[in-house]
């Protein structure tokens, strides 16, 4: 039984927030990353995963929002499933990052921020990911994607929508 | 996955490890795994800091702090519980190295962070990752949880009584400016970031009111390594008062990029073209930002200097991250120094004006240059916007924004004189837009 009747997660993550408000000093630390696991879940952060992560950590839903607005990764609209995540910063421009970028908004059909309209796809520039020696980089959600070129993009998606096929 | 890379010159100290399955507990200890914490355990606070203080070895974070030093300025006694926080934030545009950490000896961060926490007297350590290194995580949480299985962390350790240690591993959610250490304990107790203001400082009251040691990835994995090998053996592998090896990530127009260690103090010129196969394509090289992105950028002709933290400093620049960033002739500075503000700009936190507005006002001021509508007064506005953010923002962030810009205007000014003129780049990498096509304008 989670520590909150009527949660509006599955029963794993509610069961890991139950815990995670208990490993810390205090429990307000379990919030940003409470945040972002409740999107992984829930595809963003909704209305009422603002309002059941403040009951959980007994703060004001604003003390909430105002968290949550700071973080990039953090958003309060849906995405697509597979949020691709092209970094165009100074190591990756230099091995083709904004030309990777463009691939994809043209491949996608999509801008920046923007979502196919089947909901499979989103795009995204971003910020340095931590790749920079492998350049250019991408991140689909999680995945790290190394050294690409516009072709080995277009296999990297394929992947992902062969997923969706099975 | 990042691809390992390896060269005859480097001395592998930290990266030993690397390639040899050391994220599974049993390898890591047959590799002289948890050893430095045993030993620690029996030697004691004091010969853990005065080893660490022989080491030389300073902060990996970017500040190049001694970390021994450090250590030393926590009170020894404290009513408040005293905290060692682990910064893998990593986030400063042309660092990747503590990924490879992360990747391939999460055990040694642990043993590190352990051995901290012995040396001021913590029972509780925090490592905290970038929101994006999810992969990362789970293998660090995977690591701890061996650990905690092995009875290597947890109550009484190694069977020794009252000798704890716990930590508590975190994820942040997209941020650079969380890397910044007070901005990162604000993050850790669920706040905005935004840092603090110092005096008092971490070691004296730090997360949650606590004295707290917050130390980069890759320093505190180079500390069991340090207790075992000695710290004057570690200390002989690099330079005067820069001791050891360091991981230097060279990325961008190399023929071989990526992370290698090498002594502190190997040639600069070396490094880009020995160990990272000279640039790209047999082009010419035009300039190096050496240290990731907030370090004023270096001519092709100031190369010949050694990778430490008192060259640089002398070259006019720093070592930083240890992020090498290399240009070749192709590259228009006009659009290198606007890629660069455009990523401050984005993540100043707002809190302070010199940095929210100058990085504003820059990198609109550069991107009309960029597009072509700059004008005679431009270069001179956008060096003084950013002569005045120096030394006068609330954290560090703000230098670290004008630092660059001012390089590239000093170091490249007749560029962009040329390119007032009417010169322009061959292949513009960043697209100049009508004003109007917001859906391609990218995400800045
Ligand atoms: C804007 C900003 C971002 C920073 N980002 C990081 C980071 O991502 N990782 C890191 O270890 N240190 C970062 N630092 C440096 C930390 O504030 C701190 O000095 C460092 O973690 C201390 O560890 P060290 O002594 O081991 O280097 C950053 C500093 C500033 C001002
Ligand atoms: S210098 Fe920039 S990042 Fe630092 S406090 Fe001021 S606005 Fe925030
Ligand atoms: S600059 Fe693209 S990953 Fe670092």
């Amino acid at each position: 039984m989670s520590a909150i009747a009527n949660t509006i997660f599955s029963p794993e993550l509610a069961a890991r927030f139950d815990k995670l408000v208990t490993i810390y000093p205090l429990k307000r630390s379990a919030l940003v990353p409470m945040l972002l696991y409740a999107q992984d879940e829930v595809g963003y952060v909704s209305d009422a995963v603002v309002a059941e992560i403040a009951q959980r950590l007994d703060l004001l839903e604003l003390d909430v929002r105002n968290v949550l607005s700071y973080y990039s990764m953090l958003r309060t609209k849906p995405a697509g499933k597979y949020n691709v995540q092209v970094c165009t910063n100074i190591s990756c421009m230099l091995r083709g990052g904004f030309e990777l970028l463009d691939h994809c908004k043209h491949t996608l059909g999509i801008g920046h921020k923007e979502t196919t309209e089947d909901g499979l796809f989103s795009l995204e520039e971003v910020e340095c990911i931590g790749a920079c020696c492998w350049a250019p980089a991408a991140q689909v959600n999680y995945d790290f994607h190394d050294e690409l070129t516009p072709a080995k993009m277009d296999a990297v998606l394929d992947t992902y929508r062969a997923r969706e096929k099975k | 996955m990042p691809t390992l890379v390896s060269h005859p010159d480097e001395v592998k100290v930290l990266s030993k490890r690397f390639g040899l399955g050391a994220t599974n507990i049993d390898r890591y200890v047959e590799l002289d795994g948890y050893k430095a914490t045993q030993q620690a355990i029996e030697q004691g606070p004091e010969w853990i800091i005065n080893t660490m203080k022989a080491s030389g070895l300073r902060g990996r974070g970017g500040a190049g702090f001694p970390t021994g030093m450090k250590w030393s300025f926590v009170p020894k006694v404290s009513e408040k519980p005293k905290y060692v926080l682990i910064n893998g934030d990593e986030s400063e545009p042309g660092t990747c190295k503590d990924h490879l950490i992360f990747l391939n000896d999460p055990h040694a961060i642990i043993e590190g962070a352990m051995i901290a926490g012995l040396a001021i007297g913590a029972k509780t350590g925090f490592i905290y990752l970038r929101g994006e290194y999810r992969y990362l995580l789970n293998i660090m949480e995977k690591a701890v949880a061996d650990a905690y299985a092995k009875g290597f962390l947890g109550k009484n350790i190694f069977g020794h009584e009252g000798v704890d240690f716990d930590i508590i591993t975190q994820t942040g959610a997209g941020a650079y400016e969380v890397g910044e250490e007070s901005a990162l304990m604000e993050s850790l107790e669920g706040k905005r970031g935004v840092p603090r203001i110092r005096p008092p400082f971490p070691a004296v009251v730090g997360l949650y009111g606590g004295p707290t040691v917050i130390n980069n990835a890759e320093t505190i994995a180079n500390v069991p390594h340090i207790l075992l090998m000695g710290g004057e053996a570690y200390a002989k592998l690099g330079t005067e008062r820069n001791g050891g090896t360091r991981l230097f990530g060279i990325s961008g127009h190399v023929e071989r990029p990526g992370v290698y260690e090498l002594p502190m103090g190997y040639s600069l010129r070396k490094a880009i073209y020995d160990v990272a196969g000279g640039i790209r394509g047999g082009k010419q090289l035009k300039a190096v930002v050496p240290g990731g992105s907030s370090c004023p950028v270096l001519r092709a002709d100031e190369i010949d200097v050694g990778l430490d933290f008192d060259q640089l400093a002398k070259a006019g620049t720093m070592l930083g991250s240890g992020g090498i960033v290399v240009l070749d002739e192709t590259v228009s500075i006009v659009e290198f120094a606007l890629r660069t503000i455009r990523f401050y700009q984005h993540e100043s936190c707002g809190w302070c004006i010199p940095c929210r507005e100058g990085t504003d006002w820059i990198k609109k001021t550069l991107t009309r240059f960029h597009a072509g509508g700059g004008n005679k007064k431009d270069i001179d506005n956008i060096q003084y916007i950013a002569e005045n953010m120096l030394g006068r923002t609330f954290c560090p962030l703000g230098d670290a924004a004008a630092m660059p810009i001012l390089g590239f205007i000093k170091k490249f000014r007749p560029e962009f004189e040329e390119y007032l003129a009417g010169a322009r780049v061959a292949n513009p990498l960043i697209q100049i837009q009508p004003v109007g096509e917001h859906e391609l304008a990218g995400a800045h």
